[in-house]
């Protein structure tokens, strides 16, 4: 695959590079507060993951190793084409393999690899406000942020509960970071909402359309929003291991076969799936 | 009965510039709000009373006599151009919560006040349940366990006769007074030493207006709540305060008993008031 020369070194220039670093670092200082910035043109259309991408391409340099995933997997539409821009524009070397990725891009997933200091994982995020459900107004919503008046966002859960016996968001559940700000964690699913808490690893959030960034530094403790007694709980794939390499501990999607009518369950985290395959195969 | 709950002083509340001269022109001798000389508007202006512990207050007065400014203020939805409010169970009562940060006056409106409007849906959230407006309260006083909002929530509908099967119900399909009820339900929730309460029963039918006055009236007596009432109904004002403010163009033009003010009124304006009572 060739490289484009005639673009500046990861597409945006440097200036628009210093500003969106810029407010990077200020998201860093800010547990999951959402900081503005100057969302850039870029060759996709907003909402199909500009968010992320430009602040992969803000932070990444020549040494890097580049892994991105579109719902844990690394071949699906939106990985290979945010992956061959990177690279075409970066010349950095990418990687299917969580361990050896110094940068991870993912939409809506995180690895089931545990993380380590020295990665970072950029997530791309279509709606980065938590509030955006009970408060429709963003200058309500910054007020209500600034005050720590999150009451509305626990009735929300209340009604949840009156209404259905449980809790029924399905993904971006609302977290509490460092006990201060709520924060949307991205439409990652239930099942990954703990890998945020405590992580070794620095996580950066992009919303291009909505033009905010923000981050969960590494050993922040992130909550998820739960009444005492209603305990949070993640997606049960009891009963279920994955169809390709019999994994029972990682996020499973439920698949629809044509040929017999009946489902299957697979790993999302395809990487995961594939290294556990060939370790049987290894051994 | 002898320490004040809140007492205000020289509340004022203008809209516009203001210039020297708007106290010259304006208020009840002149029969008008407006400063002729730079078209300001006065809402309020010189309103200083003190309210005691367990005791109600009447605000009586015309349409646009600015009765429900001062709640407003003292709730922090307008806010005060100036004067001096101190609400004695916060910080014993040194600081101006008129000009506190933000923060604090969420706090006070969270903690240590009731409000209850006229359009009870100002009050209450529609898309929420009534059992979910009363949790948002609540939850504002770190009750984090389900059970326990479930269960307080249903005493404080019980307390205002609310049945038990409208508490998961949408606040907007419930009838106006029911809201109303639910609404004080949720002024009530954190036990607030002060609720204002804004022509709660204007807009309800007589039958309904009767029992809802009846119980503020045995509520106060339970909780021995403070309370401000205003009312452009003197029948209102009779039935529940202790104490009655007349309010004329933004200025205080009577001030006293109520018995003393419904059965003398001094002032011709009030005379003029009471007479015209149906």
């Amino acid at each position: 695959m060739s490289t484009h020369n005639d673009y500046n070194f990861a597409f945006i220039d440097e200036n628009a590079k210093k500003e969106i670093r810029r407010s990077i670092l200020k998201a860093i200082c800010l547990p999951g507060h959402q900081v503005p910035f100057a969302s850039r043109e870029l060759p996709i259309a907003r909402g199909w993951g500009t968010g992320g991408l430009q602040v992969t391409l803000a932070i990444i340099g020549p040494d890097d190793v580049l892994k991105v995933i579109d719902q844990g997997c690394d071949g699906s539409v939106n990985a290979v084409n945010l992956r061959d821009l990177i690279h075409r524009t970066t010349g950095v070397p990418t990687t299917f393999e969580t361990a050896q990725a110094s940068i991870i891009q993912t939409r809506h997933r995180i690895p089931e690899l545990p993380l380590r200091e020295d990665q970072i994982i950029v997530f791309q995020v279509p709606i980065p406000e938590p509030l955006h459900y009970v408060e429709p107004s963003i200058e309500k919503a910054t007020a209500m942020h600034a005050e720590k008046d999150y009451a509305r966002m626990w009735v929300s859960l209340y009604e949840d509960i009156v209404n259905y016996g449980s809790v029924t968001i399905g993904a971006s559940y609302p977290v509490m970071v460092h006990e201060n700000y709520i924060m949307a964690p991205s439409p990652i699913p239930k099942w990954d909402i703990a890998k945020l808490n405590m992580a070794n690893c620095l996580h950066l959030f992009g919303a291009g359309r909505e033009k905010r960034i923000y981050a969960v530094p590494p050993y922040t403790r992130v909550e998820p929003l739960q009444f005492e007694d209603k305990p949070f709980k993640k997606e049960d794939f009891s009963g279920h291991v994955c169809a390709r390499c019999g994994a029972g501990d990682s996020f499973l999607d439920e698949i629809f076969d044509e040929a017999s009518g009946g489902k299957y369950w697979v790993c999302s985290d395809t990487a995961y799936c594939d290294s556990r395959i060939q370790k049987e195969a290894a051994v | 009965m002898n320490e004040p709950v809140i007492s205000v002083e020289g509340l004022e509340k203008t809209y516009g510039e203001g210039c020297g001269r708007c106290g010259e022109c304006t208020g009840p001798d002149y029969n008008t709000n407006v400063c002729r000389y730079c078209g300001s508007v006065i809402a309020l202006k010189d309103v200083s009373f003190e309210l005691y512990q367990g005791e109600i207050l009447g605000i009586v007065g015309e349409s646009g006599s600015g009765k429900s400014t001062i709640v407003q203020c003292l709730y922090f939805d307008l806010e005060a151009s100036s004067g001096l409010a101190r609400l004695f169970p916060y910080d014993r009562g040194k600081a101006n919560i008129l000009t506190l940060p933000q923060s604090r006056k969420r706090y006070i409106r969270n903690h240590l006040m009731g409000m209850v409007y006229q359009n009870p849906l100002l009050g209450l959230k529609g898309y929420f349940t009534s059992g979910g407006n009363i949790a948002e309260k609540l939850l504002t006083a770190d009750i984090y366990n389900y059970h326990n909002i479930r269960t307080r929530s249903a005493r404080l509908l019980d307390r205002t006769e609310v049945d038990l099967e409208y508490m998961d119900r949408l606040c907007r399909t419930l009838s106006g007074g029911m809201q109303q009820r639910v609404q004080i339900s949720k002024a009530l929730a954190n036990n607030p030493p002060l609720l204002l309460l804004d022509e709660i029963t204007t807009g309800l039918d007589v039958s309904v207006q009767a029992r809802v006055l009846d119980m503020i009236k045995t509520i106060q007596h339970e909780l021995m709540i403070s309370m401000i009432v205003v009312s452009h109904d003197l029948g209102v004002i009779r039935l529940l305060t202790n104490r009655t403010m007349v309010l004329k163009k933004g200025r205080i033009v009577e001030h006293g008993l109520t018995d003393q003010i419904l059965e003398d009124p001094r002032d011709a304006y009030t005379q003029l008031l009471v007479h015209s009572m149906l």
